[in-house]
């Protein structure tokens, strides 16, 4: 690497981009980087989309099946890691489309919306949890 | 004489290797459909807890959800290829891997759509 010189000999300090290892977390950051985390989850929860709709096709026994696998633990804790993954993704989603036609970009409204996105998740996680626990009439 | 100016020589140079802004269109779209779908496709799953095999066939046989939920799969698995395409060239670098990863991300989206939308159909159209 070739390092440009002042006149004094000193290697010039030049504008550098964040680097995310020594980069202070903030809000914003932490918030941008879960939104592809948990669009990349979500990709890899697709299989289980796949595995839902293809039970289906096989027939009673299949479909039954499936639904064990999903009222079990493990799966109930993948539906609940995948619903939460879905309403931040998607809440999030709709203040990066409101940022693609120029607005929200000022620093207090970015974490006034990001906070309002959190909030969004956690609540929707928790509605579509109830709902569907009262439709299994577990409570 | 150069003919060309400096953005000529740049554009197709970023990682895409081509234009992009209808990759960015095409996301942008993907996600103002999938609002509406994943809420509808929400709803629907809660109102299929502790259905059986009988009410499922039921369900996806009626015509609107037979539509809404192609239109969910498609879309789910169009957004999803051009997100992680975009993932995968900002990580990977090596172009080797590069190549590698964009074609197992598209493979598994072809794969996994198709086999989705054919599972849909045998269901709603009979065996
Ligand atoms: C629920 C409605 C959804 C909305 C509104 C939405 C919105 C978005 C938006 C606006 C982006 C672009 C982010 C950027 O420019 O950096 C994006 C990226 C992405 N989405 Fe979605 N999305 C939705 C659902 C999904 C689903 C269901 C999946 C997976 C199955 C998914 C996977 C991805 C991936 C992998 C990326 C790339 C992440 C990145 O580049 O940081 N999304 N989404």
């Amino acid at each position: 690497m070739t390092s440009e010189k002042s006149t004094t000999g000193a290697a010039k300090a030049r504008p550098l981009s964040p680097h995310l290892q020594v980069y202070n977390p903030q809000i914003t950051s932490v918030l941008s980087i879960l939104h592809r985390m948990m669009g990349v989850a979500l990709s890899f929860g697709s299989v289980f989309l796949i595995y839902w709709l293809s039970s289906a096709a096989y027939g009673p026994d299949a479909y039954g099946r499936a639904q064990d696998f999903f009222g079990s633990p493990i799966g109930q804790l993948i539906l609940l890691g995948l619903t939460f993954s879905l309403f931040y993704h998607l809440a999030n989603g709709i203040r990066h489309l409101i940022w693609d036609v120029g607005l929200g970009f000022d620093m207090p409204m970015l974490r006034a919306t990001g906070i309002v996105v959190v909030f969004t998740a956690f609540g929707l996680t928790a509605l579509t949890w109830i709902v569907a626990y009262v439709r299994a009439g577990i409570i | 004489m150069e003919m060309r100016t400096p953005l000529a020589h740049a554009r197709g140079l970023g990682p895409a290797k081509s234009g992009c802004t209808s990759h960015w269109w095409a996301q942008r779209l993907t996600s103002m459909a999938l609002l509406p779908l994943m809420l509808w496709f929400v709803v629907s799953v809660l109102s299929l807890v502790g259905a059986d095999h009988g009410d499922y066939v039921l369900w996806v046989s009626d015509p609107g959800n037979t539509l809404l939920l192609v239109l969910t799969v498609v879309t789910i698995f169009y957004h999803s290829e051009q997100g992680l395409h975009v993932v995968v060239e900002d990580y990977v670098h090596s172009e080797v891997g590069k190549i590698t990863a964009l074609i197992a991300v598209k493979a598994f989206a072809y794969l996994g759509g198709i086999a989705s939308l054919l599972a849909i159909f045998r269901v709603a159209f009979g065996s």
